[in-house]
């Protein structure tokens, strides 16, 4: 038991890495699309750095940088040129894709070291928490320092609350002296940067290798599950745990049942369709309002000022 | 200390908002800045907090110069403006809105310690884990007050912060204002009400067409302000008597969804009847006119229009009935901004066929724009055009034989001449039949054009007058829940 | 219009393509392959055969059908990005047809249209319905339907509808030979296809014009709140777009199923939709120039093919000029408007 749910939280700290990323850049108002392809582009180019330098680390580091470049397009886009977020971040996902693909292809089938195991001496003898968390690798470790990082950030930080109030409504922000556009820039390549470690943590990590298509359009689950996760790194977490868990679920369940198995790759999208059904309902959304402690993790309202470029004019 | 403004300019296209504007105020009393709408003083608050960079000009504070165009810059000299809407962050709670963005490394505790402390000396009680949306508009701006205090604010701005406030929560603002005054404040209220500066400040700045006309101290005649105002006496046309005809719009037991129960609203409207809806903003008119026009459902209750009931009816039946219904917000609601004056009559006509003549619409349209003195082409799009215009294309968009036509605010934000030009076709319209029933915060467009004034307050009808027997200071206490002076 | 702002309108629409074109060229050097040869490569497999011609209108068919719904969706304000999944759904409809309705050409073709159209608008209908009724924004509710669509694609060539002797990915059975679009002379590609995909170009172009419909629907886009208290039933509305948009796409992927593959494979969409959106944005949202767009990308798609073949170029790179094109373009258009609106303010003001 524990062994799957072990299995379930290293499968999923790639989504982990792009939901907590996302929730950052889109709570300070700027929706990232490209997600999916850059996801890619990422896992290709970090791929690539780790076996032409032999380094895992800089694999990761290139990825992040790569997300990054393609982060500060969308802001920039936004932001100065003022054109629709979601375009732009359109035809950057398919281009990031098409470009991965490009690009990856002398690297496909090529073999890397990947991440080292590091189980963390003491905490790994807990009994059942032991194995499920602390019996990994430094990318799953990340991916649960990142969730951590997250929340007191942005909920117990002064300027975490200054982030709120940049894509909540940035009028307001403005007229209290803050730079709006400046942290939208900053937060998006947040963003962008752990989009980028999600890559790596696919193609040096969790499904060790490069291909077309490897990711599985991980990208845009993850836009669904921030959405899901009320624009809460904590819940958009769980999200993506969850989906982890149904995954391997499904993969357990291929042998006994195997017609179903045609019918599997489907399920997820189904469940997010779902999902997002059940969010949207207003009858869902009640019980935030009646427990105050708990609005915040409860209520599943986008930040109001989400996907609109602010600008003094 | 004081405060200096010298030759500010500030151009939006071809309109001079600012033209060259010089102004001293001085601490320790309040000032005031008089102007219709349009006339400027927004542009130039805007300018003061650093919102708006000014195309020329300086602010001098103490003698030393203000970097302009920089809300930080603004903040940092001590320089707090408080908004008509103020800008706070609905879902988040009182505390996250005062220590946003104040830049002070404090703990949450210490900062509700000091948000109680400061907002205790006028009066103020604040809830701190309340979500601000729960807040009313006079509470949020005591909360910015309290706020801009904290932040060491030395000039304090008050953008026309009198609308939507209750007549309690306005004594304890103006009471406040006198005592940041006293301890030597330099505050400065921006308004278009006359009554108010005249009751608040100690001297007064008149603002006209971008330029500041006149200055005074107070007490002076009001007929003076009211010349430096507008600079010429308007006529304006007085309202005859119609006799009413057939019921047209009939109310019994009618409740507003999402309204608590007991409040039920009974009321008769007839033909060529207007009655007029007052109150503070939230006091129950908007969702109240929502109801009548179908646009929000009735809970409960029989909603008639020439007696057939239509509660809980779609509202194109309400349209097809001749329910109109005239939002305030001309272009979130009202026109569609992006499309032509042509197109807007297209879609205003409902045909019912397929394809469209469109050389016939553009004639058409050219007819229309010159009968309702529009100031645009049917090329142009509809935002475009000025307020004032917006205002005579949606009215020119109405269906010329309605039996029911629903207002909220029908001149806000109008010059004179066309808020005067508006009337003039509405009661032509009353003339024809039409029974008008109109909310508006403005108390002598309602004494001047009603029949009947209806006072809303916290979600009833108060109470019903007729306009011939009233007058503006038993409507203002009617208004502020005071039902015997 | 003099001659000199006619050059200057042509510049500021060459420009991004210069810039595209240059990256495509850097991109082919960095991955050493020769310039000029690819170009000619994709020029000459898209165009420069009959087979080839013949692959490229077939790419353009449910390219410009798409796109052409696509127009009617953005009109509306919305982003279709369901629609890959009408495409193959109408793919899936038509073979059922094919596959299952005995007769003659006469009879079967035009069946296979019809409920081509049906099996594309009753899935749009769906995003429309998630969208209006359950709050679903249609890019997730739209994408999570692509994803079925494949999905039940997958399943059925597999399963169900798999070739007679073993399942194979390559698609099931060929379709009964009245299925197959006819076709004229040395082309491959049926008149057919391309008459009913210039049929739903002109249909759209005229339908947003010079319609109710269309001014209405455009209304809706605009400002939906406006539109209802002009008395618009917006849901209604919305609701038909997905329609259209969705009954264009479901006719190009019957189309192409039954002119192009004549029979139904797992990549039947061929991600046409999805090119289908870039092909109007780069049309700034409008009809007029949806054919000759979608014509350029189909033979930019087909030609790539032969990189592939040829030069052992992944044949993505077709797929990163385009979106570098798009991309350019957008970028381009923004940085005109902005330098525009900075001078106009700089020139009035003080």
């Amino acid at each position: 038991m524990d062994a799957t749910l072990a299995s379930i939280v290293a499968a999923a700290s790639p989504l982990v890495y792009a939901v907590v990323g996302e929730t950052i850049a889109e709570k300070a108002g700027v929706i990232n699309l490209s997600l999916d392809g850059s996801i890619m582009l990422s896992a290709m180019a970090g791929f690539a750095a780790a076996y032409a330098t032999g380094s895992v680390l800089l694999g990761f580091l290139m990825a992040a940088a790569v997300s990054m470049v393609v982060a500060l397009l969308i802001a920039f886009a936004s932001i100065e040129l003022r054109l629709n977020q979601i375009a732009v971040g359109f035809v950057l996902t398919l281009l990031c894709a098409d470009l991965a693909s490009f690009l990856g292809d002398p690297y496909v089938g090529q073999r890397v070291a990947g991440v080292a195991p590091l189980p963390i001496p003491g905490l790994r003898d807990i009994p059942f928490l032991g194995p499920v968390f602390f019996r990994h690798n430094l990318s799953v470790y990340g991916s649960f320092l990142a969730i951590i990082l997250a929340y007191l950030f942005i909920f117990r930080t002064r300027r975490g609350l200054e982030l709120q109030g940049v894509g909540e409504r940035p009028e307001a922000a403005h007229a209290r002296g803050i730079r709006v556009n400046l942290w939208r820039y900053l937060y998006t390549m947040v963003g962008g940067a752990l989009c980028g470690i999600a890559g790596a943590a696919f193609s040096l990590d969790v499904l060790l290798g490069w291909r077309e298509n490897r990711t599985q359009n991980y990208g845009w689950i993850a836009l669904a599950i921030v959405i899901f996760g009320g624009w809460h790194p904590v819940r958009a977490a769980t999200g993506a745990y969850l989906f982890g868990a149904l995954s391997v679920l499904a993969l357990k369940l291929q042998p006994r049942l195997p017609d179903l198995s045609q019918i599997l790759p489907m399920t997820p999208f189904v469940l997010m369709i779902l999902a997002l059904l059940l969010v949207s309902q207003d009858w869902s959304r009640r019980p935030a309002d009646r427990v105050s402690r708990w609005r915040r993790l409860l209520s599943g309202d986008p930040p109001s000022g989400i996907g609109v470029a602010f600008w003094r004019d | 200390m004081s405060l200096e403004l010298r030759g500010i300019h500030k151009r939006y296209g071809a309109v001079r908002a600012n033209d060259g504007v010089d102004l001293r105020l001085e601490a320790g009393a309040i000032h005031g800045l008089l102007g219709e709408n349009g006339a400027g003083k927004s542009t130039l608050m805007k300018v003061l907090s650093g919102f708006v960079t000014p195309d020329a000009g300086e602010v001098r504070l103490d003698g030393k110069k203000v970097p302009l165009g920089s809300t930080r810059a603004a903040i940092r000299a001590g320089i707090g403006m408080l908004h008509q809407d103020p800008l706070v962050f609905l879902p988040f709670t009182v505390l996250d809105n005062f220590m946003l963005g104040s830049g002070r490394r404090v703990s949450r505790s210490a900062a509700a310690r000091e948000l109680q402390r400061i907002g205790g000396e006028f009066g103020f009680r604040f809830e701190p884990s309340a979500p601000v949306r729960s807040l009313t508009v006079g509470e949020r701006q005591q909360l910015e007050i309290t706020r801009l205090l904290w932040l060491g604010a030395r000039v304090l701005i008050l953008d026309e912060p009198t609308t939507g406030i209750s007549a309690t929560q306005q004594e304890r603002l103006f009471a406040t204002l006198r005592a940041l005054a006293e301890q030597g404040m330099i505050v400065a209220f921006v308004s278009h009400k006359l009554e108010e500066v005249e009751a608040l400040c100690q001297t007064v700045s008149v603002m006209r067409r971008g330029k500041v006309v006149g200055e005074a101290s107070l007490p002076c005649p009001t007929e003076q302000l009211v010349e430096m105002m507008f600079g010429r006496v308007i006529t304006l046309r007085q309202k005859e008597k119609l006799a009413p005809g057939e019921p047209v719009l009939s109310l019994e037991g009618v409740r507003p969804v999402d309204q608590p129960a007991g409040e039920e609203y009974s009321l008769t409207v007839r033909e060529g009847e207007v009655v007029g809806l007052a109150g503070l903003e939230g006091s129950g008119q908007r969702p109240f006119l929502r109801t009548c026009a179908g646009l929000s459902r009735a809970a409960a209750g029989r909603l008639r229009i020439d007696g057939r009931d239509l509660a809980g009816a779609r509202f194109g039946d309400f349209l097809e009935a001749g329910v109109h219904f005239l939002p305030a917000g001309r272009l979130e609601e009202g026109l569609i901004s992006g499309l032509t004056v042509t197109e807007h009559f297209v879609l205003a006509a409902r045909a019912k066929g397929f394809s469209i003549d469109w050389s016939a619409a553009r004639a058409d349209a050219e007819r229309r724009i010159s009968e309702n003195l529009i100031m645009g082409t049917p090329g142009s799009a509809a935002d475009e055009l000025s307020g004032g215009n917006q205002q005579r294309l949606l009215l020119a968009l109405m269906p010329p034989d309605l039996r029911l036509l629903l207002m909220e605010h029908p001149t806000r934000g109008l010059d004179l001449e066309s808020a005067d030009w508006v009337w003039h076709q509405l009661t032509k319209r009353a003339g024809r039949g039409t029974a008008i029933v109109f909310a508006s915060a403005d108390l002598d467009e309602l004494l001047r054009h009603s029949d009947r004034i209806i006072v809303f307050f916290a979600g009833r009808m108060l109470r019903e007058v007729r306009a011939s027997e009233t007058g503006g200071e038993e409507l203002g206490y009617l208004i502020g829940g005071k039902v015997a002076p | 219009m003099s001659p000199a702002p006619t050059i200057r309108r042509l510049g500021k629409i060459l420009l991004p393509v210069a810039i595209a074109l240059a990256l495509g060229v850097l991109l082919l050097v960095s991955a050493d392959a020769p310039p000029w040869e690819a170009v000619r490569l994709i020029i000459d497999g898209s165009l420069g055969s009959t087979g080839g011609l013949s692959s490229t209108l077939m790419v353009w068919v449910p390219l410009v059908l798409a796109a052409a719904g696509l127009v009617v969706t953005f009109a509306a304000g919305l982003w279709n990005i369901g629609i890959e999944g009408q495409l193959v759904m109408g793919a899936v409809a038509g073979a059922l047809v094919a596959r299952t309705v005995d007769g003659p050409s006469g009879l079967v073709i035009p069946l296979v249209v019809l409920t081509g159209m049906v099996g594309g608008m009753l899935w749009g209908l769906l995003v429309g319905v998630l969208r209006t009724y359950g709050r679903v924004n249609e890019i997730f509710g739209g994408l999570g339907l692509d994803f079925v669509a494949t999905g039940l694609v997958v399943y059925l060539v597999i399963g169900p509808w798999k070739r007679v002797g073993s399942a194979s990915t390559s698609g099931t059975d060929l379709f009964p030979r009245e299925a197959w679009l006819p076709t004229t002379g040395p082309l491959t590609v049926s008149w057919v296809a391309l008459a009913l995909a210039a049929a739903g170009v002109v249909a759209v172009f005229f339908l947003m014009r010079g319609t109710y419909f269309g001014l209405r629907l455009r209304a809706v886009g605009r400002n939906s709140r406006s539109a209802f208290l002009m008395g618009i039933p917006t849901n209604r509305y919305l609701l038909a777009a997905f329609a259209v948009c969705g009954a264009l796409a479901g006719l190009g992927g019957a189309l192409h199923a039954t002119g192009f593959h004549h029979k139904l494979v797992p990549s039947v969409s061929g991600g046409y939709g999805f090119l289908a959106i870039l092909v109007v944005l780069l049309a700034a949202f409008g009809a007029t120039w949806i054919a000759p767009l979608a014509l350029f990308f189909a033979v930019i798609s087909v030609g790539s093919t032969q990189l592939q073949l040829r030069l052992q170029l992944d044949s993505a790179l077709g797929g990163v000029l385009q979106g570098v094109l798009v991309l350019f373009t957008l970028l381009a258009g923004g940085w005109q408007l902005r330098r525009a609106y900075l001078s106009r303010r700089g020139s009035e003001g003080g």
